[in-house]
């Protein structure tokens, strides 16, 4: 029996704009939320997403067919989409919702992406979905399992190193586990969360960014895609973690003891 | 008898002049001295090897060794007061009792200023750290000198103002260490020198008094202007001990790109162009060269450029905008690096932009990381000179050639001859990487580059001071009118000659 044609590798990397994990967080008066004003980039891990995809594609070549770039966001979060093309990927789609509407939720997200990759099915699929293990802002690192889930695909997350061969439809991809690292071996279609340690993501170049402003972002709305985006939970407070408490200089070994006790830390009896 | 006239007739064509080194006659710290410090400084505050409970050697190297550890310094005593009146008790004791004394801040000095010439008293101002006031309506802050500029910063970033001075050393060096070498560093472009953001400075005076101009007006024209004297004089005329600043209003935006340029001839063109098109919201324009790029990227300093934007760049161009609108400036560069790219005759081969803050950083990383990679590379001789734009290139190559021309450009000997700079300032730093310091090295550069500097009428001192490295060089920048005031005015701060002896003059 002949070997089936090899299929190409169709990879979507989902990508969210958060604020910059350098700006310092400033709870709202309100405590309902925080100050969004304020510089905001591509979610930290996302970042590693593309360009673990952009690295694919300069290891296998012309195995990979295509890098797709989505984001679910308001009108500014197309700067981050043109980030990830100026990084390499080929194109983007953008699912707008409007700048005063309430973050969308990991299910609402998973859901908008389940779309996507049906509405990709009549232009050869997707095979690999790469994306982060969490979001910076909400922290809530549900999203690519729930997608998995909703696909019914294997999953591979926390990722540190990922190895795909495209004849044989499969990936090995190392994990990052408490104990030290795991590796798994996935059947395509596969999604793949990144952890820090997969990759260092490249400065975008003047050429590339130069290119990606003529490459296409294709807009859609929730209600292209039949999702609801709607919360499920309602935000009750948000507040600041406790403020340190800066500590003192001692002038002798006596002074540090008597702090100690007036700390009520005691010696400990032998 | 002895004729005085028929000496005077000798020739006195000894050119160049050179000024005989004059160390004062000075007495040593000794335990008596140290009976009258304990009186006025607890034994938290004082360091020293002599007995009765003399502390370790160890405890006193990082004091009497410079950031290079290219000068080595024998004192037995560092103090570190408190108050400013600590400080004025302590230098009043040591001018009546005739005790150099060395002024030191954070020691990130590369001159060898702040570090003894033999075992004069180091006075630390490092227990002088705090912020005195801020006015955020006026951005005035008025700080003790022992402050560390990083922390300074840090002070700021809530109020909505950033520091004028920016530099490697923020994290160790001392606001009173930066005005007392008039730091130029990476903002000089933006916000100006210290000479004109420092408002007022209180200053111990050698004899022990207090001089106060810690006043907060941005207008003040009543007379000589004497804290200008201690912006830059090395702590050579007194231990500056507070410092009032103009800061500025934090940009609401940054942005960085770095550039590869095929060649060197291109700086000044693209410097002209991006001047034009960024105009007010330029903050940096700095000058890398391709070897010493590549011994940033070799000692870990940032996230290296990928192969292909480094292949064929002779040198790389550090652009930095700030300002207040984030759309704006973007558009700004955005229209300036099409036009770069676009142009027929390119300037610049590539380039990337910083798309985040973390690679904004990283790129200023390399910059930054610079002066640290030459050291771990070897044994730097560094020469920060001021000379005309187009000759920065010419003076690395021909300082190259010439370490050729003497056999010294070979391993044991010379590695590196590398060059970067504020090309906005017109200062370069020539770096020169031995592998270790040899006289011979030190004989086939000096006072040969001093010489060449003096060719294109540039400075032998752009920002790093003149310390003791190069008080014998002074006369390549300064006439001797101009030497002879200076050696008038130190004599008339410090008759004595306590205060950083054997620094600045020669
Ligand atoms: C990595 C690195 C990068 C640097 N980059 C730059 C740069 O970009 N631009 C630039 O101009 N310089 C630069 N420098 C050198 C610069 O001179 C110092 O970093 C800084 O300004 C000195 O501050 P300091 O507190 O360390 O002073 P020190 O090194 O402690 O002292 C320097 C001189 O000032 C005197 N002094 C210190 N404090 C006082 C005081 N309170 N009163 C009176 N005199 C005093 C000392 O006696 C000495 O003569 C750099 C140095 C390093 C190590």
């Amino acid at each position: 029996m002949r070997p089936s044609a090899v299929r190409l590798l169709n990879i979507l990397v989902p990508v969210k704009r958060t604020v910059d994990y350098a700006v310092k967080i400033r709870v709202n008066p309100d405590q309902k939320g925080i100050d969004l004003n304020v510089k905001h980039s591509m979610n930290p891990f996302d970042e590693i997403a593309v360009e673990e995809a952009v690295r694919l594609r300069e290891r296998l070549k012309d195995e990979v067919k295509s890098i797709k770039v989505v984001t679910i966001g308001p009108p500014k979060s197309a700067e981050t989409l043109r980030t990830a093309l100026a990084m390499g990927a080929d194109a983007g789609i953008h699912v707008e919702v409007p700048e005063s509407a309430p973050a969308p939720e990991p299910l609402g997200v998973a859901k908008a992406l389940r779309a996507i990759i049906e509405r990709e099915k009549e232009k050869g699929g997707i095979d690999l979905v790469i994306m982060g293990k969490q979001a910076i802002d909400d922290d809530a690192g549900q999203t690519g399992q729930i997608l998995a889930g909703l696909m019914d695909w294997a999953q591979a997350t926390f990722a540190s190193k990922i190895v795909v061969d495209v004849a044989k439809k499969e990936a090995n991809v190392t994990r990052e586990v408490d104990g030290g690292l795991e590796e798994v071996r996935c059947r395509l279609p596969l999604v793949v969360t990144t952890d820090l340690r997969l990759n260092e993501p490249r400065y975008a170049s003047l050429p590339n960014i130069m290119k990606a402003k003529k490459k296409p972002i294709e807009k859609l709305t929730p209600s292209d895609l039949n999702v609801d985006l709607t919360p499920r939970l309602e935000t009750l407070k948000v507040t600041e973690p406790p403020k340190r408490v800066g500590g003192g200089k001692v002038e002798s070994v006596d002074e540090l003891i008597a702090k100690l006790k007036e700390a009520g830390i005691t010696p400990v009896k032998a | 008898m002895f004729l005085v006239r028929s000496v005077s007739r000798t020739p006195v064509l000894r050119a160049p002049r050179r000024w005989a080194h004059s160390f004062p006659q000075l007495n040593s710290v000794t335990e008596h001295d140290l009976d009258y410090f304990r009186k006025i400084l607890p034994p938290s505050a004082i360091i020293t090897t002599l007995p009765p409970n003399p502390s370790p050697e160890s405890e006193l190297e990082p004091f009497n060794n410079d950031w290079m550890n290219k000068y080595h310094g024998k004192s037995t005593t560092v103090l570190k007061p408190r108050t400013t009146k600590e400080v004025s008790d302590i230098v009043k004791w040591c001018n009546d009792r005739h005790i150099g004394i060395v002024p030191q801040g954070g020691n990130t000095g590369l001159v060898g200023g702040s570090v003894p010439v033999k075992d004069e008293l180091i006075i630390s101002l490092a227990n002088m750290s705090k912020v005195r006031s801020f006015d955020d309506v006026s951005g005035i802050l008025v700080a003790d000198a022992g402050c560390i500029l990083q922390s300074l910063s840090d002070y700021l970033a809530p109020h909505n103002y950033v520091f004028p001075l920016d530099l490697g050393a923020k994290g160790s060096c001392q606001i009173g260490g930066n005005v007392s070498t008039n730091a130029g560093g990476l903002r000089l472009l933006r916000y100006g020198s210290l000479h004109g953001t420092v408002l007022g400075l209180e200053v111990v005076l050698p004899d022990g008094t207090v001089l106060d101009q810690l006043t907060s007006l941005r207008k003040d024209n009543t007379g000589y202007d004497l804290k200008q004297l201690f912006i830059g004089s090395e702590g050579t005329l007194g231990i500056v001990t507070g410092v009032s600043i103009l800061t500025a209003p934090a940009p609401q935006a940054t942005n960085n790109v770095m550039l590869a340029l095929p060649k060197f001839e291109n700086v000044l063109p693209l410097f002209k162009e991006v001047k034009r098109q960024l105009s007010e919201i330029l903050s940096a324009f700095e000058f890398i060269d391709r070897r010493v790029y590549d011994l940033a990227i070799k000692h870990g300093q940032g996230r290296a450029l990928d192969a292909e934007e480094t292949e064929g760049a002779e040198c790389f161009v550090l652009v930095e905008t700030s300002g207040g609108n984030r759309e704006h400036d973007e558009q700004k560069l955005n229209s300036l690096l099409e036009s770069l790219m676009e142009a027929d005759e390119p300037l610049i081969n590539t380039g990337v932009l910083a798309t985040s803050p973390a690679q904004f950083a990283s790129l200023w990383a390399i910059r930054e990381g610079l002066t640290e990679a030459v050291s771990k590379e070897g044994k730097p001789y560094k020469y920060d000179i001021s000379v005309p734009l187009q000759k920065f290139q010419e003076v690395v190559d021909i300082t190259r050639e010439h370490l050729r021309s003497e056999g010294l450009m070979r391993e044991g000997a010379v590695r590196h001859v590398v060059g970067y700079g504020h090309v906005g300032d017109g200062n370069l730093h020539l770096n020169v990487v031995a592998d270790a310091y040899t006289p011979e090295v030190e004989a086939a550069l000096e006072p040969f580059v001093y010489e060449l500097v003096a060719k294109y009428n540039g400075s032998i001192s752009a920002e790093h001071g003149i310390g003791v490295m190069k008080t014998h060089a002074l006369h390549y920048s300064k006439n001797a009118v101009s030497i002879d005031w200076m050696k008038k005015i130190k004599q008339l701060f410090d008759p004595n000659g306590i205060i950083n002896p054997g620094k600045v003059l020669p």
